[in-house]
């Protein structure tokens, strides 16, 4: 029987909801587990409601999915809220005297966190480790795995802090064996001589594959969920020669990042819906002068301010078509943290490739969960900077035109200061030379030149992951984020008894029609599931392969979907 | 050696004949010769405007962007080559309306790149509407009642503590050329308001006008362009006596010498390396 765990870990915000949850979970990875971890959280810096989950299997798990084993109520109002999501033999661990409540029976455990603090570390700040330690004894899971990882995650604080964390997560530990090692069942175990996977979340893994992908510039202006890229790359990038610029406004973080690029740097930005917003005059100028810039737009429910803690699908369309005027760019919408990694390497490759911007849309949620990924391979990372001149290749040339026109569309490029070349380049249309022109026939052929990278760019894209099955019924479609979650809704309906295949889309624009036309030819009806009102995924297909959908399961309250959702919804709604 | 040829271009020029940019253009082709600076090393950045076409009529590096968009384009190509001489070319509706956050920030950060703000009090490219810089009550087709109060380029600038700020005239080559070497000599990002007849829509403040009125700060006695309180005073003068010349210099950390990254060579210049971020993988084990 497969082994596995499900927890979640409840409070006010501040009460340090997400740091035991994390500890729980990286505990979990350290002993070669699959982990996936979601925090839910409010738009505020205390009080209010937050919850994190963390789901660990000795299998592969791509999404939050099914009944709890453990809550970990911090406050009163998480067992309320949350105790209808626990198994029948599930328990919670709660401290009475800390969430002044009395309640009584099996599956109530209290374990007087607070005092066991007190009484062993003499330090209330710890409670929580307590708390953590106590979870870890319902599993009889492996306390040296939580020690490696408290000695790891406080040693910047010292060891006398870190090793007192060990103290109290110990007496958690010893506790929970001494007084309710027979309440849960449900029991976890490391597996042995496994590969340490890397634990992290997706905006986590787009911001080291933008450095990996050789990202030299990063401006923004912080906005959920995009911050956490920016401030990583100004935090590593001290060292590792990053620039990061925190910018007045999102038009200066566009505008900045098309400077860098021109002048010969990768450069990048990453934003939310609202932020985008003021980018999109930038992202034309980015077309017009064919500089590569990468964008990470990192989706949250709209319009405006909307809800910025929670998550949504609702910007495919804007991301095609933001932008005044006609120009080609690449929509690339990662499915998982480890294809976040590889997808802004390739966003680099194909902006420089195609000298134009590359759109990696993402949304709250991919980038705020968290999975184990096997560790990301660096030799296996390939820079492509495309028709770059080299110094000999310049010299050689005495009449350098930075917009010439050429069969593939793509110009040969050179950088300001780079030998005697003047590189020279403008908003308003231009000759080949970059100068600003009236006349109908250079204008002709500068936009037919730029849109003829087009076909270039299409060719680059992969084609969706379609996991198919024998005599199919339907086709779940989804793409982004989504992908986790319709994974297990699939193999959930499986064991039900329905068979679904399942057609994913992490690579949007240009439109792979042709796979997407021949996956959906296989009878099975075909069900878009993504997180907006319009069904714009279902009507990118209608437009780009003529192929009308069987249905839609759509929402659009801010949250993720689940897997049971999925399957409850489908059987609603569509069989 | 570098000559007043190599900035010249031989493209038709678009201004109007009589134009202040005219004369702006040739002090700037002047500051560059005088300074020994050749046409590659040099990058104009320009917005959107009568002014900003100015890059296209002589010789360099051209990044022609947005309007009001000039600064961040600048800064960001100045951080990716901090080689370069960065020019940045605008009108008063570039720089002192569609743009201004730009131009207070820029002016925090201290980027070393001079910045030429055209200011004709007008708008000439869309046809005489009323800029940021327009006298009070200037009426126009989109101020019928009169534009209200201006926008003081100066004032502004001494209060978000810019380290060069100069004014020049266009009807003064020899000084705005001056002006101009000092402002592209000077570490840090230097201002140059210009004040600039436009003689197709700004019958008011014309050649004539200007030429009863500006005074030079260099010919009064004592006058202390490190004095920050003394420019102040001098930035409120408007109406009979306007003045021009350097009305403030003081050096302070240039944005992007604090730069780790920039501390060796340029940026563009270092070579991409997946490898070296091995470690941080190790981080998230």
């Amino acid at each position: 029987m497969a082994s596995h765990l499900n927890v979640m870990v409840g409070g006010e915000a501040g009460q340090g909801v997400q740091s035991v949850g994390m500890i729980l979970a990286k505990t979990m990875a350290h002993g070669g587990l699959h982990v996936f971890a979601d925090q839910d959280y409010e738009n505020r810096v205390r009080g209010g409601h937050n919850f994190f989950r963390v789901r660990a299997s000795d299998r592969e798990v791509l999404a939050l999915s099914g009944e709890l084993d453990i809550l970990v109520a911090l406050n009163k109002e998480t067992i309320d809220l949350h105790q209808n999501e626990l198994k029948d033999s599930g328990v919670i661990i709660l401290d009475q005297e800390q969430t002044k409540t009395k309640a009584r029976g099996e599956r109530y455990f209290n374990v007087p966190l607070g005092r066991i603090a007190e009484d062993t570390v003499k330090n209330k700040l710890m409670t929580n480790t307590v708390a953590v330690g106590a979870a870890i004894g319902l599993y009889d899971y492996d306390f040296d795995l939580l020690a490696a990882v408290l000695r790891k995650e406080f040693a910047r604080h010292g060891e006398k802090i870190a090793e007192d964390n060990v103290t109290a997560a110990q007496a958690g530990f010893d506790f929970t064996r001494e007084h309710g090692s027979q309440r849960l069942s449900q029991k976890i175990q490391p597996i042995s001589g496994s590969n340490r996977r890397m634990f992290l979340n997706g905006n986590e893994a787009l911001a080291l594959g933008a450095m990996a992908g050789g990202c030299k510039f990063i401006t923004g202006y912080p906005m959920t969920p995009a911050s956490p890229i920016l401030e990583y790359l100004a935090d590593k990038g001290q060292h590792h020669n990053v620039v990061a610029v925190h910018v007045e406004d999102e038009i200066a973080a566009m505008n900045m990042a098309i400077g860098a690029a021109y002048a010969g740097v990768r450069a990048m930005v990453a934003t939310s819906g609202g932020g985008f917003c003021l980018m999109v005059e930038g992202l034309a100028l980015a077309g017009m002068t064919e500089t590569p810039v990468v964008v990470v737009l990192g989706q949250r429910p709209g319009p405006a301010t909307g809800m910025p803690t929670r998550t949504e699908q609702g910007e495919l369309w804007f991301a095609l078509h933001a932008g005044h005027g006609e120009f080609p760019r690449a929509i690339l919408a990662p499915a998982t943290a480890d294809e976040a990694f590889s997808t802004m390497i390739k966003a680099f490759n194909l902006a420089e490739k195609y000298q134009t911007p590359v759109i990696v849309l993402t949304d709250h949620h991919i980038a705020t969960s968290y999975a184990t990924v096997d560790r990301f391979d660096l030799k296996q990372v390939k820079i492509d900077r495309g028709e770059l001149l080299s110094d000999e290749e310049l010299d050689k040339s005495d009449d350098y035109k930075r917009h010439t026109v050429t069969e593939s569309g793509i110009s040969p490029r050179a950088l300001p200061g780079q030998g005697k070349t003047l590189v020279v380049t403008d908003s308003d249309e231009h000759d080949e030379a970059g100068h600003l022109i009236e006349d109908a026939e250079t204008r002709n052929q500068q936009n037919l030149k730029r849109l003829r990278k087009l076909s270039g760019l299409k060719a680059e894209i992969n084609s969706p992951k379609f996991h198919k099955s024998q005599n199919a019924k339907f086709t779940l479609i989804g793409w982004g984020s989504t992908y986790g979650a319709i994974r297990e809704a699939a193999e959930l309906l499986k064991e039900g008894g329905i068979v679904v295949n399942v057609l994913h889309l992490s690579e949007i624009w240009p439109f792979p029609a042709e796979a997407v036309s021949s996956a959906l030819n296989s009878g099975a009806k075909s069900i878009v599931i993504e997180s907006n009102y319009t069904a714009q995924m279902a009507q990118l297909i209608r437009r780009e392969t003529g192929h009308k959908v069987s249905g839609n399961i759509l929402k659009f309250d801010g949250r993720p979907f689940s897997p049971e959702e999925i399957v409850v919804r489908l059987k609603k709604e569509v069989l | 050696m570098v000559t007043m040829k190599d900035y010249t271009e031989s493209i038709p020029i678009a201004w109007c004949p009589g134009c202040g940019n005219f004369a702006i253009l040739q002090a700037l082709r002047k500051a560059l010769v005088d300074l020994g600076i050749e046409p590659h090393q040099v990058l104009f950045v320009s917005g959107i405007g009568q002014a900003p076409k100015l890059p296209h009529y002589t010789h360099g590096n051209v990044f022609n962007g947005l309007h009001g968009r000039t600064l961040p384009a600048a800064t960001g190509a100045k951080i990716a080559n901090h080689e370069l001489v960065v020019v940045g070319i605008d009108g008063d509706g570039g720089a002192y309306g569609e743009g201004i956050s730009h131009l207070l920030a820029t002016m925090r950060r201290n980027v070393n790149m001079t910045y030429m703000a055209h200011n004709n009090q007008v708008y000439g490219l869309t046809k005489g509407q009323a800029s940021p810089t327009s006298d009070l009550g200037f009426v126009t087709k989109t101020t019928p009642l009169g534009a209200s109060q201006p926008v003081n380029p100066l004032a502004l600038a001494l209060a978000s503590n810019v380290s060069f700020l100069a004014r020049g005239f266009a009807g003064d080559i020899e000084h705005l050329s001056t002006l101009l070497k000092m402002g592209i000599e000077h570490r840090g990002f230097a201002l140059i308001d210009i004040l600039q007849p436009c003689v197709s829509f700004n019958h008011k403040n014309t050649y004539q006008w200007y030429r009863e009125r500006v005074y030079k700060v260099e010919d009064e006695s004592g006058y202390d362009s490190s004095d920050k309180i003394t420019a102040f005073a001098k930035a409120q003068e408007w109406g009979d006596r306007i003045p021009i010349g350097l009305i403030y210099r003081k050096e302070r950390p240039v944005y992007e010498e604090q730069l780790p990254a920039l501390r060796e060579i340029t940026l563009v210049k270092q070579k991409i390396n997946p490898l070296q971020y091995e470690a941080l993988l190790d981080e998230f084990v």
